[in-house]
C-alpha cells in the first residue's frame, strides 16, 4: 500500500513534467507559425505552469463541477454520510467531503489531491438501486482510491488532458484552416517542415493524452476493487453493485472524456464489450471485475 | 591495492544504511499501531458517554429493574478502566451483554419505544458501535502489517535485536445491540 502511494506521487510528478514538455512543444509550433518561437515558448510556459497549478490545487473542483456534483451534509443523507465516515475510520483517513450527482445512471467517483482534500461523489441513481452492503462496497472502492493517492494522479489528468485537447484542437484549426501570416519570412522547405511538425504534434497530442489516461486508470480499478474489499471484508457487496450497474446499462448524462477515467464504471458504457473499446477503454470490462471479486469472496 | 578496501567499506556502509532504514520502518509501523489504538479509544469513549444517558432514560420509564442498571454501570466502569487491549476486549464483551439485558428490559415497556430521546440514543449507540468496529478493522490491519514485518527475514533479525514484540489482534466479538427477542 505504501509503495503504491510513492509510485502515485512519482507518477503525478512525471505527468506534470511531461505535460510541460508537450505544451512547450505545442507553443513552439504555434509561435513558429506566428513568426515568434520565443513568444510561443513563453506563452506555453505560462500556460503549462498555470494549468499544472490549477490541476493540482483545483482539479477536484473542476472534476466535481464538470459532473454537476452538489455537496451534501450529514442531515441531507445520514445513511450515506455515516457509511463514508465509518469507512474513513476503517481506513484511518479523515472523512472526505460527500457529493451527490443528480443522474439516474448508477456511478461514483473520488477526487482530490490527498486524503485531507478528498471528495467522494455518488449519483442519485446509485443511491436508488443499491442496498447498504452494495453501497458500502462502492464507497470502499472509492476510499481505496483516496487512500493510495490514485485520486491525485487521476485528478491532475482531468485538467492536463483537457488542456492538451483544447490546445491541439486550436493548433489543428489554425494550421489547417488559417492562413500563414509570415509567408515571406520562412518560406520554402523550412516552412513545410514546420507545418508538418505542427500537424503531427496537433494530431499526436490528443492520442497521447488518451494513452496517458489509459495508463493511469485501468489496472487501478482492479486494485481498488481488491483493497476496497479488504476494507469491508465483503467482496460480494461490490460484486453485486457492479452486477446491478451492468444490468442497468445506462450511460451517464454528463459523461465526459476528460473525467471518464475517474468513475467507478465506464460512464459511456459499463460493459466495454467491443474489441476496439477494450483497447481504448478507461476501464476494464465490468464482467471481468465481477468475476475477480467473486473469486475473492470464495477464497477469503 | 585500495580496491578491496573500498569494496569492504562500501558493503559496510550499505549494511549500515539498511540497518537504520529497517529500524526506522519498524518504529514507524509500531507508532501506526499505537495511533490506531487511540482511534479505537476515541470511539469507545463516545459509547461510554452515551450509556449513562441511556440508563437514565430507561430508568425513568421502568420499575423494579435496579439490578440491570447497576450491572450496566459496573460493566461500563470496568471497561473504562481496562488498560490492555485484551482486558478491553473482555470488558467490552461484558458491557455488550449487560446492554443486551438493558434493551430486553426496555422491550417490555412499549411506551419507551415512543420516546424520541430513547430512539435517538439507540441510534447513536448503534452508530458508535459501528465506528468502534471500523476503528478495530484499521487497528487490526496495522497489527497485521507490524507483525508481518517482525516475522519476515531479514527484518526479524533487527526486530529480535531490539526486542520488538508481536502485538495481539483486537478480537472483540461482534458487538450486537439488537434487542433480543423476549420469550414469554
Amino acid at each position: 500500500m505504501y509503495s503504491e502511494i510513492t509510485a502515485n506521487k512519482r507518477k503525478t510528478f512525471g505527468l506534470m513534467a511531461a505535460f510541460i514538455l508537450l505544451v512547450l512543444g505545442l507553443g513552439w509550433a504555434l509561435g513558429e507559425y506566428f513568426g515568434s518561437p520565443s513568444g510561443g515558448l513563453i506563452a506555453a510556459g505560462v500556460v503549462a505552469a498555470v494549468m499544472n497549478l490549477i490541476g493540482y490545487f483545483q482539479g477536484d473542483k473542476v472534476a466535481l463541477a464538470a459532473s454537476g456534483a452538489k455537496p451534501i451534509e450529514r442531515r441531507d443523507n445520514p445513511q450515506l454520510y455515516t457509511l463514508v465516515e465509518n469507512l474513513a475510520i476503517a481506513s484511518g483517513l479523515p472523512t472526505p467531503k460527500v457529493y451527490v450527482i443528480a443522474d439516474p445512471s448508477p456511478n461514483a467517483f473520488a477526487t482530490g489531491r490527498d486524503p485531507s482534500h478528498a471528495s467522494v461523489a455518488v449519483t442519485t441513481g446509485l443511491l436508488e438501486i443499491m442496498d447498504r452492503a452494495e453501497l458500502e462496497g462502492v464507497l470502499a472502492h472509492e476510499m481505496s482510491h483516496v487512500k493510495n493517492y490514485d485520486i491525485r494522479v487521476m485528478t491532475i489528468v482531468v485538467v492536463l488532458v483537457g488542456t492538451i485537447l483544447l490546445l491541439s484542437d486550436w493548433l489543428l484549426r489554425m494550421t489547417v484552416f488559417g492562413g500563414r501570416r509570415d509567408s515571406e519570412k520562412s518560406s520554402g522547405q523550412l516552412g513545410v517542415i514546420l507545418l508538418v511538425i505542427g500537424l503531427v504534434l496537433a494530431i499526436l497530442s490528443p492520442l497521447l493524452a488518451e494513452l496517458i489516461k489509459l495508463a493511469v486508470s485501468r489496472s487501478r480499478e482492479y486494485l481498488a476493487d481488491a483493497s476496497g474489499s479488504l476494507l469491508t471484508r465483503y467482496p460480494d457487496g461490490l460484486a453485486r453493485a457492479l452486477e446491478k450497474i451492468a444490468a442497468h446499462d445506462r450511460p451517464l448524462l454528463r459523461a465526459n472524456h476528460a473525467t471518464a477515467h475517474l468513475f467507478l464504471a465506464n460512464p459511456f458504457d459499463p460493459h466495454v464489450t467491443k474489441k476496439f473499446e477494450q483497447l481504448f477503454s478507461t476501464h476494464p470490462p465490468i464482467e471481468e471485475r465481477i468475476a475477480r471479486l467473486k473469486k475473492m469472496g470464495t477464497t477469503v | 591495492m585500495f580496491t578491496p578496501l573500498w569494496i569492504v567499506l562500501g558493503a559496510v556502509a550499505l549494511i549500515a544504511i539498511w540497518f537504520v532504514a529497517t529500524y526506522n520502518r519498524l518504529i514507524q509501523s509500531r507508532n501506526r499501531v499505537d495511533e490506531a489504538w487511540s482511534d479505537i479509544e476515541v470511539q469507545m469513549k463516545r459509547r461510554y458517554d452515551l450509556i449513562p444517558n441511556l440508563v437514565d432514560t430507561v430508568k425513568g420509564y421502568t420499575k423494579h429493574e435496579e439490578g440491570v442498571f447497576t450491572k450496566v454501570t459496573e460493566a461500563r466502569t470496568a471497561a473504562m478502566s481496562a488498560t490492555t487491549p485484551a482486558d478491553h476486549a473482555k470488558a467490552e464483551n461484558m458491557l455488550s451483554s449487560t446492554l443486551k439485558s438493558l434493551f430486553a428490559v426496555a422491550e417490555a415497556y412499549p411506551q419507551l419505544q415512543a420516546v424520541q430521546s430513547f430512539v435517538d440514543l439507540q441510534h447513536n449507540l448503534t452508530d458508535a458501535e459501528d465506528k468502534i468496529q471500523a476503528a478495530r478493522r484499521f487497528y487490526n490491519a496495522n497489527i497485521r502489517d507490524f507483525n508481518t514485518m517482525l516475522q519476515v527475514f531479514p527484518t526479524n533479525l533487527i526486530a529480535g535485536m531490539f526486542g520488538f514484540l508481536k502485538r495481539e489482534f483486537y478480537d472483540a466479538p461482534d458487538i450486537v445491540n439488537e434487542a433480543p427477542k423476549v420469550q414469554f
